[in-house]
């Protein structure tokens, strides 16, 4: 059993867990990720660190609910507890002095960009920070990012802060400005990181993604995440989840994704329903 | 047990095992076997001619005292059988299940000779679950505590049979797992039809009475390398007992379509995961109702996975090997159960590559049709396209059953740990040494994908090797 220390809602949604893993703390790098099982009837699904404390013997990992397991466990509130949480799992980032890196976030992929970002500017980098949100309530990590940023942008879809557009918009701008670009990374939804790896292409710019398919084990045993990197296949668990953005088959992930679409969707139709029954059922016991 | 004579004894017919219907199990992921009555445990106990040189005992991999232990039945002392076989088994009522017995200690049995073996393998089972039953199980003495720490990695058959051993001798031993759940192959490989994960869990319930620490969640190579476990957390000796587990993929086209599995996927999360009671319980798996289940080799994981689709409810099961089925690597037995229940065998035939729709789905398979041709290394005759025999067949799902690799995570971070070609780890053949000093290793990681029972052996040698490194402290 691992214990949350804090939990809170950075955004509508998407929640921030410091839990008790002083082990994992201790040992995590930048890009690696820990599987949580919330408890006995729970599945297995990656997420990645977002940052350690090795004093607290904390994790922190930062969690978007979109389908029944994360919107379940953005009902947990300090003081419970998850029932597994097994890491550090994933290669660490490839971290070095490449001189200007840019960090790209897309939504809750800023939270996995995070780490990264620092650890690039650790390493001496002028790091450039784009973050994404649809809008300005759901931006998240803005000082964070702000703090080990020498630029850092904010885009939202809207318009509602920040610049108005897409990330790729935003770095498309910066590389016409002719500001001399030797790395990206870039973690979102996929069709951001596809686009960003569309834009960084021509340019020769090397691009890393972080890639997301579904996975049981986290150790390399069922193969589930299996991703399509030069046509071949490679297991995001134990190869990744960071490769070369140029070299990935992003619409074989995608499709891959999708597998259990209709049963994701059955699943949280049935919690939110059982959330509702359950909400009534409270309601009905306060006025008696 | 000396009222009948070896002549009489030979007279005797095999008293072959209560099965469920076929039909009905098709449907069901209860027990196939159902195991012996105490009259058909008792009676099969007098076809043991009792030899005064048992050559069963040699043909197990590790060493039961099987004479012994049928006496003690024939007798009707079901926990004095069971108390012998502990001695040099911890885990009977798995190994009665799981081993393939017709090739070790029935296939060395004398009474083979005559006609069928004695059923050593039903009576193993029997007294395991006579005793489970009973409720009267025998926990096995533990010698006063040795202060020494021995760290095994890995809780399937090698990682717990050393864990039994090291602890009895008392040494001081934490088994360290990686998923969730303790037993390895046995609960995320093995189907609940062949082995009910209620039986995994009070075997090993039977070693945490002993003293044997478990630890789920522990990734080593991640949380701890193996130097950390020796310089921070004081173990002074280490096991691997980490399997083969990589699934290996057939390299052809179309093997990441929506629809395809490894072997490994698919049994994980049927039996880890317990998929087939979604949405009870979260992780899903296709729903195969009214689908075509192609399933490509020929092993027991094969056999494991085409009965599982069967009861995931498949209008079609499909085996798809590239040999004939005297080549098939699968036990005998489980390829009888997997007929019987209505698994169709498409045998000498080759996939080419995988076919899918615009959105990425399987769709069908493109084969060929095989001949044999000479043996090969393995010394089973190889198979050998035949031109223009290719057709296709119309398939929802596949799976495939092929093998495993090694599992990288340890070779990641021990890098100095020497390593075949095949990524196995070498080690000394009689002490299970690895080339890292204080480290042993056995089971899958050193064979590559085997038995339950040899990985057992393994983890036994390895654990007389390991008290006799700790007490000399000779390497």
């Amino acid at each position: 059993m691992f214990k949350i220390v804090d939990a809170r809602f950075l955004a509508e949604n998407i929640k921030k867990f410091e839990i008790e893993a002083p082990r994992i703390a201790k040992k995590r790098k930048a890009g690696q990720f820990v599987i949580i099982r919330i408890d006995e009837y729970g599945e297995r699904i990656p997420l990645t660190i977002a940052d350690s404390n090795e004093e607290k013997g904390t994790i922190t990992i930062i969690v978007q609910g979109v389908g029944k397991t994360t919107k379940e466990l953005n009902m947990k509130e300090t003081g419970e507890y998850i029932l597994d949480v097994v890491g550090p799992l994933g290669q660490p980032s490839h971290i070095e002095k490449f001189g200007t890196a840019v960090s790209i976030g897309g939504g809750v992929g800023t939270a996995i960009a995070y780490p990264t970002a620092v650890a690039l500017k650790e390493a001496g980098n002028y790091v450039i920070t784009i973050n994404g949100a649809r809008s300005k309530d759901l931006v998240i990590l803005e000082k964070e990012m702000q703090s080990v940023s020498d630029e850092a942008y904010i885009t939202t879809d809207d318009g509602s802060y920040g610049f108005h557009g897409f990330v790729t918009q935003k770095l498309q701008q910066l590389i016409d400005e002719g500001k001399k670009i030797d790395f990206v990374l870039a973690i979102g939804p996929i069709p951001m990181m596809k686009a960003v790896a569309d834009v960084t292409k021509p340019h020769g710019i090397k691009t890393v993604v972080s890639l997301n398919p579904i996975m049981i084990d986290g150790t390399g045993m069922c193969g589930g995440c299996r991703v399509l990197i030069n046509g071949k296949p490679k297991f995001a668990c134990v190869d990744g989840p960071e490769f070369d953005a140029h070299t990935v088959d992003f619409k074989n992930l995608a499709d891959r994704n999708k597998t259990y679409r209709e049963y994701e969707q059955k699943a949280l139709k049935r919690f939110e329903e059982h959330c509702r029954l359950e909400k009534q059922i409270n309601q009905i016991k306060n006025e008696q | 047990m000396n009222k009948l004579t070896p002549k009489e004894r030979l007279k005797i017919q095999r008293h072959p095992m209560i099965e469920q219907d076929p039909k009905e199990r098709s449907h069901n992921f209860n027990e196939v076997n159902m195991g012996y009555t105490v009259e058909l445990a008792m009676a099969e106990a007098q076809r043991c001619l009792q030899c005064p040189k048992p050559t069963c005992v040699a043909g197990c991999p590790v060493n039961i005292q099987i004479k012994d232990f049928i006496a003690y039945i024939a007798e009707g002392d079901f926990l004095g059988a069971v108390k012998k076989i502990k001695e040099d088994n911890a885990l009977p009522a798995i190994c009665g299940r799981v081993c393939p017995q017709e090739e070790q200690c029935e296939e060395a049995c004398v009474v083979a000779k005559r006609g069928e073996p004695v059923a050593i393998g039903h009576l193993e089972r029997f007294v395991a679950d006579y005793e489970r039953n009973s409720g009267k199980i025998d926990i096995p003495e533990v010698k006063k505590s040795n202060g020494k720490k021995v760290a095994i990695v890995g809780s399937g058959p090698a990682g717990l049979s050393c864990a039994k051993d090291l602890r009895g001798k008392g040494y001081d031993v934490t088994v360290f797992e990686a998923l969730h759940e303790l037993g390895g192959v046995l609960v995320y490989g093995i189907p609940e039809f062949r082995l009910p994960k209620e039986i995994v869990r009070t075997e090993i319930d039977g070693l945490k009475k002993m003293g044997v620490k478990f630890q789920t969640d522990t990734i080593i190579g991640r949380l701890y390398t193996i130097d950390e476990l020796f310089e921070e957390e004081g173990f002074d000796a280490v096991f691997l007992g980490v399997g083969a587990g990589l699934p290996w993929f057939l390299g052809i086209e179309g093997e990441n379509l929506d629809g395809v599995y490894s072997a490994n996927e698919f049994l994980t999360r049927v039996n880890l995961m317990k998929a087939y009671k979604f949405p009870e319980y979260d992780s899903p798996i296709l729903d195969l109702h009214g689908k075509n289940v192609a399933v490509f080799g020929g092993g027991n994981t094969a056999m494991d996975a085409v009965r599982t689709a069967l009861r995931l409810g498949a209008k079609n099961a499909y085996i798809i090997y590239r040999r004939s089925e005297k080549e098939m690597p699968a036990r005998v037995e489980e390829v009888k159960h997997a007929k019987e229940e209505g698994v169709q065998f498409v045998l000498l035939t080759n996939p080419v590559r995988l076919i899918g729709d615009d959105e990425g789905w399987l769709k069908g398979v493109e084969l060929i049709k095989m001949e044999l041709g000479e043996p090969d290394a393995s010394g089973r005759r190889r198979p050998i396209p035949i031109e223009g025999s290719n057709y296709t067949m119309d398939i929802d799902v596949a799976i495939i059953a092929i093998g495993n690799g090694p599992n990288p995570l340890i070779l990641q971070t021990t890098p100095e740990l020497e390593v075949s070609k095949r990524s196995t780890i070498v080690v000394d053949p009689e002490t299970m040494k690895t080339s890292k000093k204080g480290v042993f290793a056995g089971g899958d990681i050193v064979t590559g994908g085997a038995t339950v029972i040899l990985a057992m052996g393994a983890g036994r040698k390895a654990a007389a090797a390991i008290d006799d490194y700790i007490q000399t402290g000779q390497w």
